[in-house]
Parts: structure tokens; sequence; C-alpha cells
């Protein structure tokens, strides 16, 4: 995983609480046995709309999402990260996310920050006032300027360190085997296995 | 100090203790598998060289792509067919067990594990699908995970997790006639909202949970995901017990008796404390219905579609208006005045054969509203064999519904089965979003005998608002004439 400090990029206000899963991308793109190329189908529904804001210039340009609270509520899918990733999104800031997506946005180097719903209603203005502002969020100091305003924001540490050092969860967990063979052996004798099948 | 039934089973699982804020490693007792969310996960295997740890604690099916007509022919969308091909070709080379569409034990995932017998209670379990919820019914501890994690359980048969908060949701008394689980899990998701339960894993407990069937448990924490919380879970008992004894993967012999004393110990203790607790009175509940395009956004279906002003919040308000425009509801109208085009019985939540028969019940005897299609869907191969034995099938299709093959359908708009733009939908699914049956389709969630009392009448109906059916005793006798 790449690693992930600081960035800059054009802050797209997301007026919208409970942005679901379906919504960042509708299931029909869930076809597909690829990790990358879904950028078309971010908001693919939405997006046919040419008032939705990243059919808007300069918000088209945008790396920092700005979301209502519950973003990424619903379906597991990862997806919707990829999706997000894809169109060229490094940062979601919402008041609350979903468990599952903000679990998924750690492994795959989207930086989903926790904002207060006071200061994503101030970053919201900035944005509509003076469109194609700049955000920049620092994941070392846990902060977000927009314009004027300096957020902090919360995110776990546990992720916060992996995404600085861009560490691969599967890699990490590899070097505990002895640990994972060992508790393998002790499992009682009476819990299920699927092979060989019974029927 | 006592501890939850959830800390239980977190407890047993950890492999490796987290320190300095790290997460626990947690051992995976089971690992269920489905085409969509696999199929990088498993490339990602084979980029690495890494093997597929456990395939015995692995198993696999074929439901979100699969078509439930014509099942005997190859898949007609290529992109779905490869998809399928996909992870059949995975399970060969992993050596994953399969069951493919056609075989007897294909079905919804959340539907074959329990039928199995897999299902356990005190297990961990994990998929690739936010329904994985529904498992919790037996006491395991459940919860979807997404596509990085299933190459995680694949490569290690463990994942790091972040130790949950626990929140009691206890529903005492009795349900009314007509009243069902589908109905406790929408008034409990309307009460604490699609957001509440963010970071915990909530208990069911209370006589009205206790009073349920694991079919109808298993619809409960099915939708736990619909209120934030990635597992959800029941104390196991003897109707946990009853329903398992004798499947194909239950425990036998001394192992059964080795299991249930273990099993016996899976509830939260008297002292054990929850981080939050929410209460639910049954004798108040009546039939559930969403009016939103969110699961928190319902109401009763006596009630009205609620005025957006009325909700407090700026936020609430906003996604009110949304809502009903994109639902082409006006707040005022009566529930029960809205006419539906659609009903869908059927999906992870309302699949199994105690929803089949509960809805048969309502329709036996009686004709389908001119304006309605109805499809149902059994959850699994299985369901539909069960089903079929017992008649439902010729009550489904005398009444004027489509009979089905096996899968997830008109849950979410990715097979074959999908609502066109603007039709509405009573559905026994778990989700209303936008577009999720279908593009510009509308949802509303409803329970299995809300949805076939809906087909009779052709608008948002309960049971109760049926005229009764001529007694026998009517039919046969002159004097009635």
């Amino acid at each position: 995983m790449e690693k992930f400090t600081t960035h800059t990029g054009i802050g797209v206000p997301l007026r919208q609480s409970n942005v679901d899963t379906d919504q960042i991308i509708p299931a029909v793109f869930l076809k597909r046995i690829t990790r990358t190329g879904f950028e078309d189908a971010l908001f693919a529904s939405w997006r046919k709309d040419e008032s939705f804001i990243l059919n808007r210039e300069p918000f088209s340009h945008g790396s920092v999402l700005v979301a209502g609270p519950d973003f990424g509520t619903g379906s597991s899918r990862e997806h919707a990260v990829w999706a997000l990733k894809d169109y060229g999104f490094r940062v979601v800031l919402s008041s609350r996310f979903a468990d599952i997506f903000r679990g998924n946005s750690g492994k795959q180097g989207l930086l989903a920050a926790v904002v207060a719903q006071d200061d994503i209603e101030l970053i919201w203005k900035e944005l509509e006032n003076h469109p194609g502002t700049q955000i920049t969020v620092d994941l070392t100091s846990k902060t977000v300027v927009c314009g004027n305003l300096v957020a902090p924001f919360e995110i776990d540490d546990y992720t916060r360190w992996r995404l600085l050092e861009g560490l691969d969860d599967i890699g990490l967990t590899l070097q505990h085997e002895g640990e994972i063979a060992s508790y393998e052996g002790s499992r009682p004798s009476f819990k299920p296995t699927t092979l060989p099948a019974r029927s | 100090m006592g501890r939850t039934l959830a800390e239980k089973v977190w407890d047993a699982h950890v492999v490796r203790k987290g320190e300095d804020g790290q997460p626990d490693l947690l051992y995976i007792d089971l690992h269920l598998v489905h085409e969509v969310t696999s199929p990088q996960a498993f490339e990602g295997l084979r980029l690495a060289g890494r093997p597929l740890r456990r395939p015995d604690l692995t198993i696999a099916t074929e439901d979100h792509n699969t078509p439930t007509l014509d099942i005997d022919k190859p898949i007609a969308d290529p992109t779905s067919r490869t998809q399928i091909e996909t992870l059949r070709a995975n399970c060969k080379e992993f050596g994953v067990r399969l069951h493919p569409l056609g075989d007897k034990e294909q079905g919804i995932v959340h539907v074959v594990g329990p039928q199995l017998g897999l299902t356990q209670p005190g297990l961990t379990i994990v998929c690739g699908d936010s329904h994985t919820s529904t498992h919790g019914a037996f006491g395991a501890l459940a919860m979807g995970i997404g596509t990085s994690e299933v190459e995680h359980v694949m490569a290690t048969q463990t994942l790091p997790l972040k130790p949950f908060k626990t929140m009691a949701v206890t529903v005492e008394g009795t349900l009314k006639p007509g009243v069902s689980s589908k109905d406790i899990i929408l008034a409990v998701i309307a009460k604490i909202g699609t957001g509440g339960g963010q970071g915990y894993v909530l208990e069911y407990r209370g006589s009205a949970i206790r009073a349920l069937s694991m079919e109808a448990r298993m619809t409960i924490c099915n939708m736990s995901i619909e209120a934030g919380a990635r597992a959800g879970m029941v104390a196991p008992d003897q109707t946990t017990y009853d329903f398992m004894k004798g499947r194909p993967h239950a425990p036998e012999g001394a192992d059964w008796d080795a299991a249930v004393a273990y099993w016996d110990t899976l509830h939260t203790d008297e002292d054990a404390v929850f981080d939050a607790e929410v209460f639910l009175d049954a004798d108040e509940l009546e039939p559930f219905v969403t009016w939103g395009t969110n699961p928190g956004q319902g109401v009763s279906l006596s009630q009205t579609v609620p005025d957006p002003d009325s909700f407090a919040d700026e936020n609430a308000k906003a996604a009110a208006r949304r809502a009903l425009e994109y639902m082409d509801l006006a707040a005022g109208t009566p529930m029960k005045d809205i006419r539906v085009d659609t009903v869908f019985l059927g999906s992870c939540t309302n699949s199994r054969l105690e929803d089949l028969r509960a809805a048969a019940d309502v329709v036996r005897g009686r004709t389908k509203a001119e304006n309605i299609r109805m499809l149902v869907v059994p959850g699994s191969a299985r369901v539909r064999l069960e089903a079929e034995a017992e008649g439902l099938d010729k009550v489904f299709t005398e009444f004027g519904a489509e009979w089905r093959f096996a899968g997830c359908s008109m849950c979410l708009g990715m097979n074959p089965d999908q609502l066109a733009p603007g039709e509405r939908c009573a559905s026994t699914s778990n989700r209303n979003f936008e577009g999720r049956q279908g593009k510009g389709g509308r949802t509303h969630l409803v329970s299995p005998v809300v949805a076939a009392a809906t087909a009779v009448r052709g608008t948002l109906s309960s049971p109760s608002d049926l005229d009764p059916l001529p007694t026998s005793s009517d039919a046969a006798s002159p004097a009635a004439a």
C-alpha cells in the first residue's frame, strides 16, 4: 500500500447524509472481476444528472470529498472504495462513517477522516462560496485546512500508523504464524469443518 | 465483572491480544464465499503466491448474479457469467467446496450456512457480504467484511479487529397476530437510526426474542447492519439446539454433548454491563413499513407518510425531502393508500421456509390484485424443494405469483430480476436505497405477511385488512345461498 502523510486537493461538497454504498457504486458494476477501472461507476446514477456536483467544474477534478453523516452505509462492497480511488479521491471527510466502509478505506489507502459536523458545515460553505478551494489533510497532525479553517479530525491510531507506513495487513499478520498455528491446535473437535462435505 | 455474550465469543477467539491500541487478532471459524466479493481476493492470493490456509473452514455458493429462471441454460449476461465462471475456477484451484447453480445445496449464502448446520453458536463467521450478521441468530459473532479482509482471511484464517462496544436491544412482551420479527427490526432501526449501531455489536434479548423461531431470529440479526451494527446476536437456547440437531454438519454423539455444554455458557452474565441499551415493547408493535430511501425511514402501516418538516434535525429534514421526491410520495398520505406494482417475497432476510409458509397462509384461496406482479424466490434450492413438498409452490402459482429458483434475485439489482424505473415494490428484502432493486425503482420494506396481503389488495396492507374468506361450511351449506 502507498504511504499517506499529507494530501492537498480540490474539495467537493456533497451535502447529503446516508450516502450508502449502492449510491457510491450500483450493484450492476460489481460483476467485474478486476480491482481497478471503476472510475466510470462512481455515483453512476447521480452522475446522469447534469447538476450533480461531480458534473460541475472545478469539482470534477476534486480529490477530497466532504460528505454528510453516515457515509458508506449498507453493502460491504469494497468496490465503493476502489471507485472513489479510481476517480481520484484520496480523502473523504464525514462526521460519521459506516464501520465496514471505514475499514475498507483503511485497507486501500483512502483516508476516511472523521470531522465534527459543525466543521463540515463550515467547509461546505467555504467550498460553495469559493469553488475550487483546496483542502489540505495532514495525517501526521490529524488536521484539515480549508481556507481560514483549521479543523482536527479523528482516525484510529492503528489505521493511522498503517497508512503513514503504507503497511500491508496480511504481511503483518503472517509475522504471527506461530501464534496462529498454536491457536489452531487448541480448537475443540466439535467445531465444524466444511470438508469433507456431508449431506 | 461478568461478560456479555459478544465478549465471551470474542475472548475465545483471540489469537493475539493487541497492545498499544493495536487491534486483537481473531481466529475465524467459518468463511463463507460468493462470486461478487471474492475474485479480487483470490487474485491477490495468486499474485502474492499465498495458499488459502484453511479450505476446510471455507465454503462457497453462487447467489448474487444467478438468474431465477432458466437456470439450466448458460447465464445470458456475459459479465455475470464470467464472474460465476471465475468463482468456479478459483474454488477448483484453491480446493474450496462450492455449491453451484443447479446444485441442491445452492442458494443465498446466509440461508445455506444455517441449513447445512455449519452455522453454530460461539463461532466467528465472516463473509464478504454485510448481511453476514444473519448468523448471529445462533449466538455466533458474524460480520460482513470487505474484499481486502476476504483475502486476509483466506491467507491467514484470522482478522485484526478492534473490540466492539455492546448494545442490548431488549424486546419484552408478546407480538400481536400479523406482527413478525421483521416488524421488530424495522422498528428498532427507525428508533436508533441507520447509524445508531455503529461501532456496536447488538444483542437481542427479552421475552419476545426468546419466543421467536430461528428463522425469525435470523431475520432480526440479518438487518443489524441496517442499524449500522456490523453484528447482531441472540444467545443460543433450546430453540437453537432443536434447529441444529441432525443437520449435516452439526456435531454428533460425544461432540454434540461437548458442544451443548459449551453453548450453554454462551449467554450474557447477570452482572455484565452493556455500553448502551434500547427497549422495545412487543405488545405495542404493529406491522411496520418504510416510506423513504433508507431503512430507518419507516412508520407503522396504519400511519401516514411523514412531513419532512416534522424532523428536528436539518440533515434528517433534507434527507426526508429528497426521499419523498424519489419515492414520489406526498406527506400525509396514508401508507395503506399507496399502490404498488410488484411484490417481492425473498432475500436473505425473508426467504426461508417459515417466511414462505406465513405468506402462503395469507394468499391461500385468494386472488392476486390485477395490477400486481409477485415474485416468490426461495432462499435456497433446498428451501424450494421443501416448500414444494408441502405444496406451497401450488398455493403461490394458483394465487397468480411466479415461483422462481433460489438466489438473491430482486433484492439488489444485479441479476435479471429488477424493477423498471418508477416501479413501486413491496419487498421483504432489507434495503430501500435509491435504485437498489433496479435503477429508478421504489422500495417499501415489509414483512412476508404484509407482502402477501399487499399482493391481494394491490395497496400496502396487513392481513387484518383482508376480507374474511368464506368458510367451508358457508360454501357447503345450502342455507347460505
